[in-house]
């Protein structure tokens, strides 16, 4: 093939599976060195797009296209063989979470010496030998170890550049990445997103594709954007994120939390009808007020939390952790993974005993009474997780679940509670024929909406959410990030706010606690932490967060 | 997790090798520990169990109830075997005996029970090793054949081995020596230790379990074809028959090595009616006939032999399970 042909040129690329239409009609070009952004969210027909360009759509597939070529082939009626031999030799596929992309069973190394194996390049010992290379060139220390340990011995980064080291052991002309960065760290995510950066520079052409446009706008050339399996969107990254024209796309610009005040709506106007006006003693907020001074409603002092990992070593979770959480605020903690922010949660929660220190709930003791002296103030204190759906009990219905929540685990007969389970269906914006829905029939919004519900069904002051959207969709996740905006302006809610997205973190906060390995590096108020950073820590955290869209 | 292998692969964790020889002595003392909990456990209530079965254990000793022996023979075996003492002396003189490697004398053969065992010992476990070897065989080939060819594949491969798995042994066993004994003629309908002999027994005892194993086989293939490695290798250029072997096939033996433990328990089991329809010597009919005769240290020797073997192979399929899965045991 000529150095001018596209690498990739697909035209009017329709899939089905079983005559359900998941993608339709849509057409672009990949050009060698250039990067292409598939963007969209889940559900969009993104990733059955890119498994169409390796003929890996699935079983019971259908896809049909009036041009398919790749790599200066015409890959429509290509035979298994045909697709065998492009794949890992003229096109690498990157997938998302290297954890599970990566055979558990078997070496790192036999995984990427694999590829070399299929496409018969070199004996043995040089593709042992290629294979080291490939695990250094993609930055991972001590090549020669981590070639025989298995992904589950890798850290997520580790994993992931192994992955990558799979997919491009051949120097294929193009890449697919489908969200190579969506389960990682900020520090590490932007590491990763810099490799593939020095790859498509090395001449790779590349299709990237992801849920945010924050992640892709530092790597793509053009972006496509794609909503219900059709591309609606088109241009170059600075026409898309400049100047966008169509609504789907100027709504997922909006939904990006970075770079918005505290307060500003990220979603468009709710279409579900405004919840009933709520009871005076629901909106008052003057809880720990006392001669002009205000008393947090929950604070922790000199947290400690160890976990063995054998008889002489611990592993140092938490270690003196202060904080204070003031009525009707949000204090945002923020950290990578392993940095102690759930295990912090779960001491504030009493769920977990401290080493060290002490937690105080409306100014009472809290972390160092038994149990039994905490149960009557545990309706004070609410909690929102990440992952829904596991904290639901699978076979009982939504109005079960709230029936649960309000009687405080005595019944889950609905019937006691109608009225309360209604109120609070329409406070979180859910229809009432929800009532009778289980959690896995709804959308990851609505059981995000439901659990919040239930966190609010005792009447909670205090609401801990540990990474409460970090599961969603961008243009969810707006909505979700608003509600709880606006159930603190009604409710006078105080929120601790754990999450590892620093946009999410600085759009929601009032205080800002900065965490790594265990401690607290940085604090203060969301504008100093963000605009003047004084620790080390800090800077390479907000350096590593992909820019905000509005500043491209 | 990730932190975790940060923290464990980091220059300051615990050197690898002193702390894998410590986990394995561990796992080996644990191991010990639990086999002789689970053979006293055996023991007591098999002793228990026994002495709830009415009638006299010292008319079995005298040959059954039809030998009239006088009640002063009668009087004079229990003296010789103890019945005549309390029941608790009784337990604890036979643990005592049991520490020591002592089974009894069986009541009906009126020898060792340690060598009755050792001489009924080896054709059984030839029958149910042969069995086992033979059903996994069977499972393996069914699971990598039926997972290959598709959907209609796996609901042909499922119904043969929900078919299978659902025959009783005797059933089986007649089935099978009425077509290839009387029928046929292709091999003998009494089991003796010549290769032939052995066809029919091994066939009885392996469809049933092949049928199990073969089921979680293919499960576990069929997980791992759909996972998102099994994608990244197919994307690396890597056929159908390659994912197969290379990834699939794998996480579908440990889901058969994990059954292999209870597989060997229902061999033996199976081994009494098969030993008993194919009029093979061996422990399954002895075992029969011992507690026919309420020859309780035959029966408990059995039993106790028994347990002993499954607590063995159930340390045997840990282990396995450990070198072919190396996750296992590495937290």
């Amino acid at each position: 093939m000529s150095a001018s042909e596209p690498l990739l040129r697909v035209k009017d690329l329709d899939v089905s599976f079983g005559g359900n239409s998941v993608v339709s009609g849509i057409s672009f070009t990949v050009n060698p060195g250039e990067c292409l952004a598939l963007v969209g969210e889940s559900g969009s027909g993104k990733s059955v797009t890119a498994r169409s360009l390796l003929g890996l759509a699935g079983p019971g597939s259908h896809v049909r296209a009036t041009a398919l070529d790749v790599a200066g082939k015409d890959a429509r009626n290509f035979s298994q063989r045909s697709w065998r031999s492009l794949r890992g030799k003229e096109v690498g596929f990157i997938l998302q979470d290297a954890l599970t992309s990566l055979d558990p069973l078997r070496t790192v190394g036999k995984e990427i010496d694999d590829a070399l194996r299929l496409h018969s390049s070199g004996s043995g010992s040089q593709r042992a030998a290629r294979v080291v290379e490939l695990l250094e060139a993609v930055g991972l220390d001590d090549p020669l170890r981590r070639a025989s340990q298995r992904s589950g011995e890798l850290s997520g980064g580790m994993r992931q550049r192994a992955l990558i080291a799979s997919a491009i052991a051949l120097d294929p002309l193009l890449i697919i990445a489908d969200e190579p960065t969506t389960a990682l760290d900020a520090t590490i995510a932007a590491s990763v997103m810099d490799l593939l950066g020095d790859l498509r520079r090395a001449g790779s052409g590349m299709l990237l594709i992801s849920h945010d446009l924050a992640t892709v706008a530092s790597v793509a050339d053009s972006i496509a954007v794609m909503a219900a399996g059709r591309i609606v969107e088109r241009g170059t990254r600075e026409q898309v994120l400049n100047s966008p024209q169509h609504p789907y796309t100027r709504a997922l610009l909006a939904a990006a939390p970075a770079g918005k005040p505290r307060f500003t709506k990220l979603s468009p106007a709710s279409t579900h009808p405004k919840p009933p006006p709520l009871q005076p003693e629901q909106a008052t907020v003057h809880q720990g007020e006392e001669d002009g001074v205000v008393l947090p409603v929950l604070s922790a002092r000199g947290l400690i939390k160890n976990f063995p990992l054998s008889k002489t070593e611990n592993f140092r979770a938490v270690h003196n952790v202060n904080f204070d959480l003031l009525p009707g605020q949000t204090l945002g903690v923020v950290g990578e993974s392993g940095s102690g922010k759930t295990t912090t949660a779960r001491m504030a929660l009493g769920l977990l005993r401290t080493d060290a220190g002490t937690v105080e709930l409306l100014g009472g003791p809290w972390s160092q009474v038994p149990e039994s002296a905490r149960r009557n103030r545990r309706s004070s204190l609410g909690a929102v997780y990440q992952d829904p759906l596991s904290s639901f009990d699978p076979r009982h219905s939504a109005e079960a679940i709230l029936a649960d929540a309000l009687s405080l685990g005595a019944t889950r007969n609905p019937r006691a509670h109608r009225q309360q389970i209604s109120e609070l269906l329409s406070l979180v914006g859910l229809a009432p024929d929800m009532a009778q829905r289980r959690p896995a029939t709804l959308s990851g919004g609505q059981r995000q909406r439901l659990a919040i519900a239930r966190a609010l069904a005792p009447k909670p002051k205090v609401l801990i959410c540990d990474e409460p959207v970090s599961a969603l969709d961008v243009s969810v996740q707006a909505q979700v990030l608003d509600l709880l905006d606006e159930l603190q302006q009604r409710l006078g809610l105080s929120y601790l706010f754990i999450s590892h997205d620093l946009a999410v973190i600085r759009h929601m906060s009032d205080h800002v606690l900065v965490m790594r390995a265990g401690e607290v590096v940085e604090s203060g108020t969301t504008e100093s932490v963000f605009t003047a950073p004084a620790h080390e820590y800090t800077r390479s955290l907000l350096a590593a967060a992909p820019p905000s869209l509005s500043s491209i | 997790m990730s932190d975790f292998a940060k923290i464990q692969s980091s220059p300051s964790g615990v050197a690898g090798t002193s702390h894998g020889t410590r986990s394995a002595a561990r796992w080996l003392l644990s191991k010990i520990m639990g086999g002789i909990f689970v053979l006293w456990a055996v023991f007591t209530a098999i002793f228990f169990g026994l002495r709830m079965i009415p009638g006299d254990p010292a008319q079995a000793i005298m040959g059954g109830p039809g030998s009239q022996a006088s009640a002063e023979a009668l009087a004079a075996a229990r003296e010789q075997y103890g019945l005549d003492q309390p029941l608790y002396v009784q337990y604890f003189a036979q643990l005592w005996r049991l520490v020591q490697g002592d089974l009894g004398t069986s009541y009906s053969l009126k020898s060792p029970v340690v060598e009755v065992l050792a001489e009924l010992l080896p054709p059984t476990l030839i029958l149910a090793g042969l069995a086992l070897l033979v059903a996994w065989a069977m499972a393996l080939v069914l699971a990598v054949l039926s997972t290959r060819s598709g959907a209609v594949g796996v609901a042909l491969g499922s119904g043969l081995e929900i078919i299978s798995a659902a025959v009783p042994h005797f059933w089986l066993a007649s089935v099978l020596i009425m077509l290839f004994s009387t029928m046929l003629g292709w091999l003998p309908p009494v089991s003796t230790n010549t290769p032939a002999g052995l066809v029919l027994p091994i066939i009885t005892l392996a469809l049933p379990l092949a049928g199990f194993m073969g089921q979680v086989m293919r499960d576990s293939m069929a997980e791992a074809q759909r996972s998102a490695f099994a994608l990244s290798a197919r994307a690396r250029g890597e056929s159908e028959t390659g994912v197969l072997l290379r990834h699939s096939l794998r996480h579908g033996a440990l889901g058969g090595i994990a059954l292999s433990g209870w597989a060997l328990g229902s061999l033996l089991s199976g081994a009494v009616v098969v030993e008993s329809i194919f009029a093979r010597p061996g422990l399954g009919r002895s075992l029969l006939s011992a507690v026919t005769a309420r020859d309780i240290p035959l029966v408990t020797g059995v039993a106790l032999f028994s347990a002993a073997a499954y607590v063995l192979i159930m340390a045997f399929s840990d282990l396995a399970e450990r070198l072919v899965d190396p996750r296992i045991g590495r937290s």
